[in-house]
Formats: C-alpha cells, structure tokens, sequence
C-alpha cells in the first residue's frame, strides 16, 4: 500500500508531444510506470515513441482506463489542462508546470469544487511510490522502496531528503511534491492526512518554506490527530522579508510566514524539527526507530 | 513586479477610480507649468521611487503656490530619498507627481490580494487609514473588515455595502463606495495583480471618495499577457544583479553577506543559505539556476555572483535529478575557467555518476574543493573564506 498510486495507477501524459513531456513519460515509463498514452490537442490518433496521442483527455481516458495524469503543458494552457482533466473525471492530477498566473489557478480551485479530483502541484517535482510508480520529474533511483512519508514544497529538498534516507537504509511508502506556488491543489495537511491513514506509512517527513501558513495548520493537525511520528524542517531561516525566493510562493509577507516563526509552531506541536538541511533523516529518527 | 504612484493613478483611473488629477513631471520648471494646468492649488508634491514611507522621510509635501511647487520639485528631484523601506543607501529620486489636494475629512485603508489560505482573492479594509496596516491588525484586529470574492460572480454589491457599512459610511456615500470597491476588484482582475493597496482612501469635506495613494503589486507570471504594465517596469529602481539575473532566467535575490551560493532548485538554495549561517558563515546571494545547469547557465551566474564585489569564496550545491554529475561538472570548470575565478569555490555534486563528476572537478586542475554533503560543503566554504582573510 502506498498513497496516491500504486503499481496499478494508469497515468497519461498532457503535452506529450512537447520536448519536456516527453523526456519523462520516457523516463517513468522505464522506471515501471504504467504510461498509457498522452494528450495534445490535434496530434489525435499518432502515436509518439509507442504512446498513443489523444486530442482530449475524455477521448484518452475512454480509451486508455487511465486514472492519472501528468500535466508539462506550458504556463499560458496549463489551468485549462487541469480543468479538463478534472471534466473528465480524472482521479489524480499532478501538474508540473512552473509559472501558471495565480488568478488562473484561482479559478481552478473554485472549478473544482465538489468535483472528484485531486490536484497535485502546480510548480511540483510530481508523486511517487518508489519501486511502484512514477509520475513526475524527480530521479526514481534515489527512492527505495519503505515505510517512510515524504511531503513537501520543494522539488530538489525533497530529493535531499529521500537520498538522507535512503542512504540510512530508510525507505519510503509514497513522496509527494506539492508545489511552489501561493494557489495549489494539495496542501501539507491533506498529505498528511493520506499518511495517517495509510496502513503502510510508519512515519513521515514534512519540509515546509516560508510564505503561507500551510506548515503551521498541517502541524496543528499533528498535535491532535496524527499518531505517527513527524519530523520537519522550514527553508528559509535566512531569507529576506518581503523578496520571494524562486518560488512564488516562498515570500514573507506583512511581517507574516517566517521560517522562526513555522519552526516554533511546529516544535510546540510535537514535531521533530531539523536544524540544518543535512540532518532532516536524523531528526525523524530521534523520534522514530524503524 | 511594482510601479510608481503616478502610473498606479493612471490604471485606477481608466476603471473608473476616483483619484486626484496630477501629473508626472522630470523637471522643476514643468512641474510649475502643471501646477497651473491642474488648477488653482494648493497642490501635492510626491517623490516617485518603489518604497513606502515617503512622507516621514520628505519625499511628500504640500505648495500652495505654483513657484512654490517649482522649489520643492527642484528640492526632490535628484535627492536620494530615505525611508524605513528603502535601507540606508536611500533611492534616487528622478521624477515627482505633481497633484492637486484635498479637503481630507477621514482616511480610510483598502486593500485587494490573493488569500493563500482560502484561495480566493480577499478584500481588506480598515477605518485606520493612513496607518501601518500591519501594525494595525497586530494591535487592534477588529479594526479590520475582510470579504473574501467568489471568483466565477465576482465582488458582488451586498459585500460592498458590507464593507461599506462597517468603515461606519452611511447615504449617499454607500453607493459611492459600491463604484469605488467594485472599480478596484476590476483592476485587479483585469491586471492580474497579485496585491492592490489603496492607504489613504479618503472621505472629502464635500463627501467623496478618493484613492490618495495607490500601490500595485502584479503576478509576474501573468505579466506575459499584460505588455502594457511589463512596459512600465522601471529597471532603476530594482537591484542591477537581480535584472541581469531576470534576463537569464536566473532567480537571484542578493544578501549582505560573503559567500556566493548557486544551486539546483528554489528550496534547496534556501536551504544552503541555511546551512551557510547554521556554520556561522553569511551567504551573499539566493541563486536557484533551475533544472538545467548547463555551461551558459552555470557561467552566467558565476558572473553575476562575482559582479558582486562582497562574495569571497562560492559554493555551489547541485542535487543532478535528471542531470547527470559529469555533465554537470563540466560546466562548472569551463564556467570557473570563463570568469577566471579567484575566490575559494566549493562543490558539492550529488546524483547520478557523481564519482565521474568528482574525478572532472578533481582533473581540472582549478582549485576547486569537493565536499560530500550539504554539511560539509558549507562547513568546508566557511572555513575557506575565513582561512582567506588570515
């Protein structure tokens, strides 16, 4: 078990055709993903490196059974991708794309509502459950497959974190990208929540950035509900108020989201958090014994 | 990405915003002459520059006459303006808007923004204009009125009447600020902003609302579809590097400190700056070169973070996801070889065939210094920098 998706998880690709689409339905295909084809508007019927092309995501989910997709279209037709992969009643959606406008995502937020959907990202690495599947930008061989959750806002840090993991001979259940952006489809809390109740995770790691409070309610969410161990570390100690850092996201606004600030929420709420980037496994296994 | 006060007014006016009739003006001598095509006085002279604060710090004074607008223009026109935001260097000031006053009777706060929280765009306004909204909704938060906007109805009359009816406005002026509330939501909407603040909206002796100051903050991922407003970018007052940066699709944000960072990715460059003073070392720069760090990439941002003539030794951290190490560094000893580096440079590479990767940084015959791990690469840039100056 994992969260998300599993060994059966059927994914396409939207923007199949482009350079970048392409380059990754490739690479999880060969690390095991069950790539079932892809989307671009008016390449329907052709078929590209074996991947059947789709001029809708209706057309490729009638066809194809898929129950995910991956979104690498560029930033001006991303929200529209996501809202039609949401129309046709599409399961999971992580989206890659970095740069969407915010009111775009605004209202795709509001267009999903009541809908069955779940949105990962914008401006994320993606999800995967090592040795099952892949489904996004992040290298498959520094995962292994265990019983450790991953949650976070940066793609690369997350990396850092898997690979501390890994290296200690920790593998983990599912690790989730949510993304960079202010307006995203997944937040800290809502991955922890899946962790919770996933009968394969035995403990998670959460790294959060400054900007926002989703750090701060996913933390009060561990204080009351969560019974697994939760170790964390914030990026951004050193940051600026009022400069966004990469991210759009990752801003201090109005005196508001610093990392001082998350990290004294989180230690009063039970988490185990991390001094440095290097020790984010350390900190887990203070409090966790494998 | 911001604007200037004058440029805010023009927006606001074209959707129908009341604000006072002014004019940007370069010299003292056309600042007189606009004075007088504005009216009959007593007008406002506002140093223009991207910073809040102007007023304490001079930048905001009242002529009564048109000579007299002509002296305090001549005053503010190449002075460098000091306020709380601006830091102790100050901004040029190079133009003013001249404007015509007002008989204030009551200052009002309005403000528009996108709430992470409820993913929707908030409107935010306050009986305490005029004050440091910040400080307002830490001391005295019911003071603060919010209405958060169904994207797909947009801001509908009854939350401005709402919003109307709290600030304490009755009659005539209800109606006033439905238009003026309503006109801002349109703006923002329109102009893809990711903040609008209106500090003072004001209440004139004759029972009108005016927006006295205008602050605009828009999405830059959405300036792609706003040519106009992109035009509007004044490059003088942005930090040079960080232009440069920009233009290569480099996200560079400049620190006070020594040690030049460049990385793979916006949160773990955070991160090295992190680890950087968790070593008590102080980074220089937030650079993320993004996913792919190629020769170019990886030069350019040596250039940039060298341009900077406080940065005594570079670390750079690649976590090679989908990159390889080789690849990697490679270009960061033909990039080092470009600028001909002579700062203490420390790398750090991770990833796929990272042993390659170490033997081309250990072949080059740079001075350059591996590390393993985050926390030796830091410890290991510290103590070179530190061992520089001895």
């Amino acid at each position: 078990m994992s969260i998300l998706i599993n060994k059966n998880t059927k994914v396409i690709t939207q923007g199949i055709t482009g350079a970048t689409g392409l380059f990754h339905a490739q690479g999880a295909r060969e690390y095991g993903t069950q790539m079932v084809g892809g989307v671009t508007p008016g390449k329907g019927g052709s078929v590209i490196d074996g991947f059947p092309v789709f001029d809708t995501v209706i057309d490729a989910v009638n066809q194809t059974g898929a129950t995910a997709s991956v979104i690498y279209v560029p930033p001006p037709f991303a929200a529209d991708s996501i809202m039609e992969a949401v129309d046709a009643g599409i399961e999971l959606v992580c989206c890659i794309t970095e740069g969407i406008p915010v009111l775009d995502m605004v209202k795709v937020k509001q267009y999903m509502k009541g809908k069955r959907t779940r949105l990962i990202g914008p401006n994320c690495p993606g999800v995967i459950t090592p040795g099952e599947c892949k489904i996004g930008i992040m290298p498959g061989y520094i995962h292994k497959p265990g019983r450790v959750g991953v949650v976070s806002r940066s793609g690369t840090l997350t990396y850092e974190a898997v690979w501390q993991l890994t290296c200690l001979g920790l593998g983990q259940s599912t690790c989730v990208g949510i993304g960079g952006d202010p307006v995203n489809g997944t937040n800290h809390l809502d991955v922890l929540r899946l962790f919770e109740a996933d009968p394969d995770t035995d403990a998670v790691i959460m790294i959060g950035e400054i900007g926002g409070s989703s750090e701060e309610e996913a933390a009060y969410f561990v204080k009351q509900h969560m019974t697994k161990p939760v170790a964390a570390y914030i990026a951004g100690i050193t940051a600026p108020p009022g400069k966004r850092m990469g991210h759009a996201g990752a801003i201090i606004s109005g005196g508001k989201g610093t990392a001082a600030e998350k990290v004294s929420i989180l230690q009063e709420c039970g988490i185990s958090v991390a001094v440095s980037p290097a020790e984010m496994a350390q900190a887990l296994l203070k409090i966790y014994k494998p | 990405m911001n604007i200037h006060e004058y440029q805010a007014k023009a927006i606001l006016r074209k959707f129908g915003v009341p604000v006072p009739d002014g004019h940007v003006c370069y010299n003292s001598a056309g600042a007189r002459e606009w004075a007088k095509r504005l009216g009959e006085g007593p007008w406002v002279v506002k140093a223009q520059i991207h910073a809040g604060g102007r007023g304490k710090g001079g930048g905001v004074k009242l002529a009564r006459t048109a000579d007299e607008v002509r002296t305090i223009a001549r005053e503010m026109l190449g002075m460098t303006l000091r306020t709380h935001q601006t830091g102790a260097e100050g901004k040029l000031v190079t133009r003013v808007l001249v404007e015509n006053g007002c008989n204030i009777a009551n200052e009002l706060y309005v403000s528009l923004l996108v709430d992470r929280a409820t993913s929707k765009v908030t409107v935010m306004a306050s009986t305490e204009g005029g004050m440091d909204i910040e400080e307002v909704a830490a001391k005295t938060p019911e003071k603060i009125f919010t209405e958060a906007v169904d994207p797909l109805v947009g801001l509908t009359a009854f939350q401005c009447r709402k919003i109307a009816f709290s600030l304490g406005m009755s009659g005539k002026l209800v109606g006033k600020a439905v238009s003026v509330l309503q006109g801002l939501y349109e703006t923002f909407i329109a102009c893809d902003c990711s903040m609008l603040e209106i500090n003072p909206l004001v209440i004139t002796a004759e029972n009108n609302l005016i927006a006295l100051d205008a602050k605009f903050g828009f999405d830059d991922n959405a300036i792609f579809r706003h040519h106009k407003i992109g035009d509007m970018r004044d490059y003088d007052e942005e930090d040079p590097n960080e232009v440069e940066a920009s233009q290569h699709d480099l996200s560079y944000v400049s620190l006070s400190g020594n040690i030049g960072c460049l990385v793979n990715g916006a949160g773990l460059a955070m991160a090295t700056m992190d680890i950087i003073k968790h070593y008590s070392g102080d980074p220089a720069n937030f650079l993320d070169v993004g996913g792919g760090a190629t020769i170019e990439r990886v030069t350019e941002a040596f250039k940039i973070i060298l341009s900077d003539s406080k940065v005594e030794g570079i670390l750079v951290n690649i976590f090679g996801g989908i990159m390889k190490c080789d690849i990697i560094a490679t270009g960061v000893v033909e990039a080092a070889k470009q600028v001909s580096l002579n700062v203490p440079l420390v790398v750090r590479l991770e990833g796929t065939n990272v042993a390659r990767g170490k033997e081309i940084l250990a072949e080059s015959g740079l001075n350059i210094v591996s590390a393993d791990g985050m926390a030796d690469a830091a410890q290991k840039i510290v103590q070179a920098v530190k061992g520089a100056k001895q």
